[in-house]
């Protein structure tokens, strides 16, 4: 095999676990899209172009709740915002790539995607953009395949409730924040943005309770003493 | 959301927005991040809080304003994701939040 070809395969074989973890969530995507309202092609179409999964479903715990655009558009910026960490991290990893090389890779920069380009680059190997893209397409491609499948079965179910489906995004959610909790002030920041939210919850109501209770914690983690030690940029999630 | 707009509709509006967004985040920290070659720690600690806020924001008020299974739910799995991954954590909670409405909580 050419270097270039046996440099893809490198990355395929890299994108298998995660290929595998993010299929249930991927799936599960589609299915709540179109319960929250979303057409079988928007689900698809969200899929394809946002490709981040967590900010995914916290669109949809909107888009059910008839909230304006923007504020949709806002609470996936923040959600992703984490992304902005890794890009300043990754873009010294990549010198070798040309600008516009710099520009596709970055659209799929994933959390399992740039723990895995870190972890290449700290072993001295080049992260090559054939390398980057033989794990970035698998993914991306049957994150999109999954959307669709999800969606044509989601609309099959009439009683999501029977089966539990609505209470599945709190669950996942919650799951989320966990992954969080090796950070520096977690538990004070999860406290602020717990109490904040329920509080904006029953006073000024939905959807404005999201970002109250966000900017509490962003308020307190910038009141706590700052951490010791510097930290690396690690990533927090498992699947796209 | 199921107006249109020019033609198009409003979610699809909102899907390219939210893409164009998170292209931005993609994008935006290699272009103006990595000019700095330091983040003030204060910054750091706000940018590193804001998902974990958010995401806590959305499950707050789902544990305390729905029924008691859902409390439960949220409870257990809160209990069971500290030991677990999140995958079976997961599982747990599906299996558990069923299992409760249907025994009637």
């Amino acid at each position: 095999m050419s270097p270039s070809r046996s440099e893809f395969f490198e990355g395929v074989r890299a994108s298998l676990p995660i290929v595998a973890a993010a299929a249930p969530f991927g799936l599960l995507f589609g299915a709540l899209a179109v319960d929250n309202g979303l057409t079988v092609g928007e689900a698809v179409l969200m899929s394809a172009l946002v490709f981040a999964g967590a900010s995914q479903m916290v669109g949809l715990e909107l888009f059910s709740a008839h909230v304006a655009p923007w504020i949709i558009v806002l609470s996936v910026f923040a959600v992703n915002f984490r992304h902005v960490l890794y890009s300043a991290a990754l873009g010294r990893r990549l010198g070798l790539m040309p600008g516009w090389q710099k520009g596709v890779a970055f659209f799929f920069l994933t959390d399992p995607q740039y723990a895995a380009s870190e972890a290449r680059a700290d072993a001295k190997i080049p992260v090559t953009l054939v390398w980057y893209m033989g794990m970035a397409l698998p993914i991306y491609v049957l994150w999109v395949l999954e959307a669709w499948i999800g969606a044509l079965f989601g609309s099959l179910i009439t009683d999501p409730a029977a089966f539990g489906i609505d209470f599945l995004l709190p669950i996942y959610f919650l799951g989320l924040v966990l992954g969080f909790r090796a950070r520096s002030g977690f538990l004070p920041v999860v406290i602020a943005s717990g109490l904040g939210s329920i509080a904006g919850f029953y006073t000024v109501g939905s959807p404005w309770h999201v970002s109250l209770g966000a900017i509490a914690g962003v308020i307190v983690a910038m009141l706590l003493p700052p951490a010791a030690t510097a930290h690396d940029v690690e990533p927090v999630e498992a699947t796209p | 959301m199921n107006g249109v707009f020019w033609g198009v509709p409003v979610n699809v509006w909102t899907i390219l927005a939210a893409a164009l967004v998170t292209y931005g985040t993609r994008l935006g920290g290699h272009l103006v991040l990595s000019r700095f070659s330091r983040i003030p720690p204060r910054i750091d600690a706000a940018l590193n809080a804001v998902p974990a806020a958010v995401l806590t924001s959305l499950v707050a008020p789902a544990a305390v304003s729905n029924g008691t299974a859902e409390a439960l739910t949220l409870a257990a799995c809160l209990i069971v994701g500290l030991r677990v991954p999140m995958m079976a954590m997961f599982a747990v909670g599906w299996a558990l939040i069923v299992v409760l409405r249907t025994v009637g909580l």
